[in-house]
């Protein structure tokens, strides 16, 4: 089977389904014949033309708009807003004609559009290029949120993005692009080629959005991570030695609660894991979900390990991003009694 | 020296054209050695420099005046070091310590001086453009007489946000120079690939704001154009646009390889239009200056760059703390790590 980065991944599932369905439409800044600032669709224009793979303006608002009525055509578009912290200009047009065109219309138009962005820190990026503005989507009836952390999965997924009838935000967290992350900065990062997911096979495979995934099973405690985070627990969770069962939740928005109750059921205790600001971020929502449904199984008081409530650092990442320490705390918090 | 005659301007003095070389010359050897701290791992993140722009910068700080506000983008450093803030500072804010602007908290993208009025470097394509015309709009509400110049570039010349403020700063006669530095490039894409219209500077001709078009390799030619336009703000009569042509030598950012442009595109620019050259060779054809005269300066530069770089290193890095610090005018309310 082929190995791929979730750069190469993402591309993959571009590819196919331009070369599947003429409808698919790939634009955005630096998209076309530059190929992306991260490389994501490099090639693709040569290969399916100007019409379809195309460069805008530094534009998001009419980017996301203008997708919006192309969809509305029965277009499915899928643009990249460079990065999650540029797609504020886009926000009205995702939140309020993007997410409810549906609705509004008593289903006449739909919008099958599918929003890329990079998300997440780590990168040394600073307070305009290392946010994860999830729970700004989550809060917003008719949108999807996903959020991949592996390159199969990646493609996978966005495959099922481009193909689902209503607007997906597809969040690419940008410090796995390469290779996973452990948590250690400055040691040698480890690429995509020696890790078991970056194993991708051609041509098409849509992965259900909705799903989590179990990516460690275990026995004690639960931890509900995403994008980046995935690693960051398993980091914890070896260097622990607590036996977690660790869920990679793949898509935020629709939730798969059955999944998160199996495990909470079982282990009585939870840690939710993200690198989002604390407050109001998409934590408080797992928290709230696994103690309305769990609240009888449950063995100790819910965790949650969080960006602080700060703007993101430049010079003290370090000390913000959430790393395998701070999810060890937590671990041991949810252990005791 | 080909494509252009290098024949001393006569109205222009020894001093002033002095200033120019030494102003220039400081911006593109500090330039040179944030390149070289990034390339050393000093300088983490984004880093975006200004080496073939100077003359910009330096030409319209001359038809400045004391109390003129200057707000500008991400590709800052110039800006900085023509309105007269301490190179120190400004590098030891792109190592991220205690010693720079925004004591680590902001980055390459973001410092400020309230001192020189200098409004910041922003990191979102387009964002400092309204805030440069409320910045104007405040000193037409004081009746000072200040003028506002609002730096931005060819690419972001296309987000919706300039219209908006062109609009109310045409509604409202602000006294705000509209900068367009068109360097040609947005990132990896070319201006004819985002751009209906290549003529930036008559982009305020629906809202009846005149605008020219300036030669930004030459910095007499761009300080002339900057007294017109300042004069026409200070009289009262509202905004100006001013389109720069100009060009940048480096990478968009410092991970950028540059393969959208060809190398004698770039080497060409240099070899021929190089606005310290230009400035550089009127020197010494004028008799203003002999070799030796510009060599102390070039030494004298160098030291005050290389001294910017060990205080950039030396400086400590920030405490902890300050992650919590200047969120709120209140004391920082999160606690432990
Ligand atoms: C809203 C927003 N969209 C996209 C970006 C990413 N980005 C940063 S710089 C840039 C190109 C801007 O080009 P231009 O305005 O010509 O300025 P230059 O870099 O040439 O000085 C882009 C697309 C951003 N920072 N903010
Ligand atoms: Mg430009």
């Amino acid at each position: 089977m082929p190995r791929m980065t979730m750069i190469e991944a993402l591309r993959d599932a571009m590819d196919v389904k331009l070369a599947q369905d003429p409808s698919v439409l790939v634009f955005g800044e630096d998209v076309g014949y530059f190929g992306g600032v991260f490389r994501c669709t490099a090639g693709l224009q040569a290969k399916h033309g100007e019409e379809r793979v195309f460069d805008t303006p530094i534009n998001e608002s009419a980017i996301v708009g203008m997708a919006v009525g192309m969809a509305a055509q029965g277009m499915r578009p899928c643009v990249e807003v460079q990065f999650a912290d540029y797609v504020f200009p886009a926000y009205d047009q995702i939140t309020q004609e993007a997410a409810r065109l549906r609705h509004r219309s008593n289903e006449m138009f739909t919008c099958p559009l599918v929003v890329r962005m990079p998300t997440g820190g780590g990168i040394f990026g600073g307070q305009t290029h290392s946010q994860s503005p999830e729970a700004l989507f989550t809060h917003v009836a008719g949108l999807k949120v996903v959020i991949p952390s592996t390159p199969y999965d990646a493609k996978g997924l966005l495959i099922a993005a481009i193909e689902d009838p209503d607007p997906v935000i597809f969040l690419e967290p940008k410090r796995l692009y390469n290779g996973p992350f452990y948590g250690d900065h400055s040691g040698k990062s480890v690429g995509w080629a020696k890790h078991p997911a970056g194993e991708v096979p051609e041509g098409h495979y849509a992965i259900e959005i909705g799903k989590a995934d179990v990516r460690r099973p275990g026995s004690d405690v639960t931890i509900l991570a995403y994008g980046t985070m995935v690693y960051i627990a398993e980091a914890a969770v070896e260097q622990s030695g607590i036996d977690a069962e660790i869920i990679d939740l793949r898509s935020l928005l629709p939730l798969d609660l059955e999944t998160i109750k199996a495990s909470v059921e079982k282990t009585g205790r939870c840690v939710v894991v993200h690198e989002a600001t604390r407050t109001s971020g998409f934590g408080g929502e797992l928290i709230a979900e696994v103690q309305e449904a769990c609240f009888w199984h449950l063995k100790s008081p819910l965790q949650r390990v969080t960006g602080w409530d700060a703007p993101y650092p430049h010079a003290t990442e370090w000390d913000y991003f959430p790393g395998p320490d701070r999810v060890i705390r937590a671990l041991h918090k949810a252990m005791e009694d | 020296m080909a494509a252009r005659k290098a024949a001393a301007a006569p109205n222009v003095s020894a001093e002033e054209l002095l200033t120019y070389y030494r102003d220039m010359l400081l911006i593109r050897r500090f330039e040179e050695k944030a390149g070289q701290l990034y390339g050393m791992g000093l300088i983490g993140g984004f880093c975006h420099l200004y080496i073939g722009q100077e003359a910009v910068v330096v030409g319209l700080e001359a038809a400045a005046e004391e109390g003129d506000k200057r707000i500008t983008s991400y590709r800052d450093h110039g800006h900085m070091l023509a309105c007269g803030m301490d190179p120190n500072g400004v590098m030891a804010e792109l190592t991220g310590r205690e010693g720079g602007y925004s004591k680590g908290k902001g980055g390459s993208m973001h410092m400020f001086s309230r001192e020189k009025h200098f409004y910041g470097g922003h990191g979102i394509v387009g964002a400092q453009v309204p805030l440069g015309a409320g910045l104007a709009f405040a000193d037409k509400y004081k009746g000072n007489g200040r003028v506002t110049f609002t730096y931005f570039g060819d690419g972001a010349a296309n987000q919706g946000q300039v219209y908006e403020t062109f609009n109310m700063a045409a509604l409202w006669d602000l006294p705000v120079v509209f900068v367009i530095e068109n360097n040609q490039y947005a990132m990896g894409t070319a201006q004819k690939r985002s751009t209906s219209t290549p003529e930036l500077y008559t982009r305020g001709a629906a809202f009846g704001i005149k605008g020219e078009i300036v030669d930004g390799m030459d910095v007499l030619a761009v300080k002339a154009a900057g007294e017109k336009a300042v004069k026409h703000c200070r009289s009262g009569k509202g905004p100006y646009i001013l389109e720069i042509k100009t060009y940048r030598y480096r990478g968009h950012s410092m991970s950028d390889p540059a393969k959208y442009r060809t190398r004698e595109e770039v080497q060409k620019m240099r070899e021929e239009r190089d606005p310290i050259d230009h400035v550089r060779e009127m020197l010494l054809t004028g008799k203003h200056a002999s070799e030796e005269d510009l060599k102390a300066i070039d030494k004298e530069i160098k030291k005050i760059v290389g001294d910017s770089a060990d205080f950039a290193r030396n400086s400590p890095e920030p405490a902890l703390e300050e992650l919590w610090t200047d969120i709120y005018a209140d004391a920082p309310t999160e606690g432990a790590v």
